[in-house]
């Protein structure tokens, strides 16, 4: 890596910039700044505002306020018209191209200048050159839909090469390939670099922060947080602690940890993306047993999503095996692993939690209600499903002004605490939740925890997926942490350490620690 | 009467009904190529229609009526490009109000905007001239393909119109940008294209190409004004865009298909011939013949990894903040 010489006045600058989405700050008066010559590693977690932030720079999406600054001038960056005129250039975090579409159509689409019937033969022809100049291997004539995903996002960095972007921004542009792809992408990149190209790179992969970049700066819940030269970071967790944060801890009641008979057992799970590529679980084995929170940790993208699904029937997996409660509930649909005695605490509450439009009574009544206690012969009885649902307001004090109120209107604790009730009260002995605390406020957050361990001191087997390895130190009894869709490790929770875990989330392995 | 003739005959009767499909076809691909569902065309062609035929009686120019016809024409698939875009409206709702609008409206004005003399009605009507048929010399005589050369100007138009509107989707920049707003609006967004400009141009184009197929209704092939005159013309189109696999080239087999078999019934009839086939059942086989294609297109859109599928944002609307 070369040295770099920062004193003169930055290519890029941003000044307090804040964006708003409906209900979300994604962005708090950032500042940023990116020299010539620079690799500035833009880290964060998921939802950290990251991407936002660089779709502000290339003009994809507007600033509410701040200002944007490019080789020293103020500049009014209203489409990425603006942004590719001023040499700026994105890789976008999900591939921006037409499936339908040729790689050499993909790659001149939409220029200026252009003339009426694009020359293909010259524009072939230098698609052919900057292949060979850097290494990317692309056949011009193919449609994209044919291509893999690691040549797909060779196409990307051509659309960068052939506008000659000298600014580039690269959002998690190794997130979706093979490690052997990712190496070559990287070599490229170097190329690239090696030009006096400067670079925003977003990844979650600490040896490219270290590899590559001057930079480190990091954004947590929409703020800059830090900003520091990578040469002065000594250990690799301390970027993976100042992404995450630090929580407050609770003091949660909890019963002594006896575990009883085993209730989950999962054996070489193994799930493949949909349009090919690396596994998204790839050879996970763990046991869960009565009276046992299992908390599972990890980067959020690194496969805790698809082990949640693949548990709850949510996603078809291609080898492996799932047993619960004794049962092989291999591949099953959600129905049977429902009647199997598991319950669910989604991540996606809003969508896959609760039905908006429909009352708090109806939401918490939505798992029982073709049982006997609230129906008969196929109809729901009206006063039992009230006495039912006034009964876990209560016992789960959620606030509502009553049952018949659309759920959409509660505030997002309360929605929690809604799935909670019909989830908690259905519960077979298996529980699986997934970031149950994400975006509560301080009481919210303490009272689905508590709930939790109050089901393990019950007796379920509890598989807590959370981003926040404070939770997982304080909730669960063992833990183990994802990466790249891998269990790296399962460790006890009383003798975790967060620098440990941290390294694993960041994919160091076991013997390197 | 030998087969020859019939043939000549039934191609000839087929020209003249494509005509109109044809260019209403052509425009309804270019809408729906960019992601736009226009269901309005039969309510926008009927008020093409009537637009033309109103502007002929009462100028005598034909060439000022094609004009309103697609004035008119834009001005309908106008308040469909806002309905849908600006205000992202769930197209179907949109376009079928478009219809009702449109035919409701042309049969009150048909009604009105005759001459005093006959109630105001249009109804009945002659114009003082039409496009009628030129034919060229020597060509027009050759057997069969002669009918290809004894066309009225707005069907000679069509031999550059279809070829052209081929080549501009597939072979020029800005057909580029068209295919790819329909496929993929935000990958067209990210490279600096504004999708809803680009909708609203060419669903306003396509709006303009069904008024003209409504024109060569009223100018040319009836020539005259009827309540409703269209009859179902432009749910073929919503069809025959489907039967051409969103190709514009491909617009010439759908409507020779398509104009063929509605023909044929009146060639067997002009023929002397008994009707073989009830009326009814050629009345429906566009349809029928649909229903059958779009089976055919899913199965092969299997095997060929979706060659003839509909453009994937066919139906959506697209803000670059959506989640
Ligand atoms: N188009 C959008 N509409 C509404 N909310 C959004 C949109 N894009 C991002 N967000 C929200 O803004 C926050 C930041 O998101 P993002 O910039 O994608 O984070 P990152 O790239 O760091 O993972 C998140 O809470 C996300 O849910
Ligand atoms: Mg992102």
């Amino acid at each position: 890596m070369s040295e770099l010489t920062t004193d003169e006045t930055p290519v890029v600058r941003m000044v307090n910039i804040t964006k708003h989405f409906p209900g979300v700050l994604a962005n708090d008066q950032v500042d940023l700044a990116l020299h010539r010559g620079e690799v500035l590693a833009l880290l964060g977690e998921n939802g950290a505002g990251k991407s936002t932030l660089m779709n502000m720079l290339v003009g994809l999406y507007q600033a509410d306020s701040g200002e944007i600054f490019v080789k020293g001038e103020l500049v009014d960056i209203n489409s990425p018209q603006d942004s590719m005129a001023l040499g700026i250039g994105m890789i976008h975090q999900e591939f921006m191209l037409v499936g339908n579409m040729s790689v050499a159509e993909n790659i001149v689409l939409g220029m200026k200048g252009l003339p009426f019937v694009p020359p293909m033969a010259e524009i072939r022809e230098k698609i052919t050159e900057l292949s060979k100049r850097y290494g990317l291997q692309v056949y011009p004539d193919k449609i994209i839909q044919d291509l893999s995903v690691g040549e797909q996002q060779r196409v990307e960095i051509l659309k960068l090469l052939y506008r000659g972007a000298d600014i580039l921004i690269l959002d998690e542009p190794t997130a979706v390939l093979t490690p052997g792809e990712a190496r070559d992408l990287n070599e490229i990149l170097k190329k690239m670099l090696a030009e006096g190209k400067s670079a925003i790179f977003i990844t979650h992969k600490m040896d490219e922060v270290m590899e590559f970049s001057h930079t480190v700066q990091v954004l947590r819940r929409g703020k800059s947080v830090s900003v520091c030269p990578t040469k002065t970071i000594e250990r690799v967790q301390d970027l993976a602690n100042m992404m995450v944060g630090r929580d407050i801890l609770f003091s949660l009641e909890r019963g002594s940890y006896n575990p009883g008979a085993t209730k989950i057992e999962v054996k070489d799970l193994l799930a493949l993306p949909v349009g090919g590529g690396k596994p998204v679980l790839d050879n996970i084995s763990f046991t869960v047993r009565e009276g046992e929170i299992f908390g599972v940790a990890g980067v959020a993208g690194n496969g805790q999503q698809q082990l949640s699904e693949a548990l709850t029937g949510l996603l078809k997996v291609n080898g492996g095996t799932i047993s619960l409660n004794g049962k092989d509930m291999t591949n099953k649909t959600p129905l049977q692993v429902i009647k199997a005695g598991v319950s669910h605490i989604p991540a996606d509450r809003g969508r896959m939690g609760v039905v908006g439009d429909m009352s708090v009574g109806d939401n918490l009544s939505m798992k029982k209600y073709r049982t006997s206690e609230l129906s008969a012969h196929n109809i729901i009885k009206r006063g039992l499903v009230r006495k039912f649902a006034d009964r876990l307001i209560d016992l789960f004090t959620i606030k509502t002004p009553n049952q018949d109120t659309s759920v959409k209107f509660l505030s997002g604790g309360n929605i929690q605490k809604t799935i909670l009730a019909r989830e908690i009260d259905s519960c077979g002995g298996i529980l699986v939740a997934v970031y149950p605390s994400r975006g509560l406020d301080v009481g919210a957050t303490e009272a689905v925890r508590q709930n939790i361990i109050k089901q393990r001191d019950k007796g379920c087997a509890v598989v807590l997926v959370s981003e926040e390895l404070e939770e997982l130190l304080m909730v669960a009894d063992k833990i183990a942490v994802m990466f790249e869709g891998r269990i790296m490790d399962i460790v006890d929770a009383k003798d975790a350490k967060t620098e440990e875990l941290g390294m694993l989330m960041a994919g160091v392995e076991r013997r390197d620690i | 009467m030998n087969m020859l003739d019939f043939i000549t005959k039934l191609l000839a009767a087929t020209l003249a009904m494509g005509t109109s499909l044809a260019y209403a076809t052509v425009g309804e691909v270019y809408t729906q190529k960019t992601g736009i569902l226009n269901l309005g065309m039969e309510g926008i062609m009927l008020m093409g229609a009537l637009a033309g035929f109103s502007t002929a009686f009462n100028t005598g120019n034909l060439y000022l009526a094609l004009m309103m016809a697609m004035l008119v024409g834009g001005f309908f698939s106008l308040i469909h490009a806002f309905l849908c875009i600006t205000m992202r409206a769930n197209q179907v709702p949109a376009g079928l109000a478009i219809t009702m609008f449109g035919t409701g409206l042309a049969n009150f004005l048909g009604e009105r905007l005759g001459p005093a003399s006959n109630g105001y009605n249009l109804t009945g009507m002659n114009i003082p001239d039409k496009f009628s048929n030129i034919a060229i010399p020597f060509l027009s005589d050759i057997p069969i393909i002669g009918a290809l050369f004894d066309v009225s100007l707005l069907t000679y138009a069509l031999y550059i119109l279809i070829p052209f509107a081929w080549f501009f989707m597939y072979k020029t920049k800005h057909g580029m940008v068209v295919r790819a707003v329909g496929e993929n609006p935000r990958t067209a967004a990210s490279m600096g294209i504004s999708v809803t400009r680009i909708r609203y141009v060419y669903t306003v184009i396509g709006g303009m190409l069904a008024g003209l197929g409504g024109a060569c209704l009223s100018l040319s092939f009836t020539p005259s004004w009827n309540e409703g005159m269209t009859s179902g013309k432009g749910w073929i189109v919503i069809a025959l865009v489907i039967f051409s696999t969103w190709n514009p080239g491909r617009v010439v087999i759908g409507t020779l298909v398509f104009g063929g078999i509605t023909s044929l019934q009146f060639s067997l009839q002009a023929a002397g011939l008994k009707m073989v086939i009830p009326s009814q059942f050629l009345g429906f086989s566009p349809y029928l013949i649909t229903l059958v294609a779009l089976a055919a297109m899913t199965i092969i859109n299997q095997k060929k990894r979706g060659s003839f599928a509909s453009p994937s944002a066919l139906g959506t609307s697209f803000a670059i903040d959506d989640k």
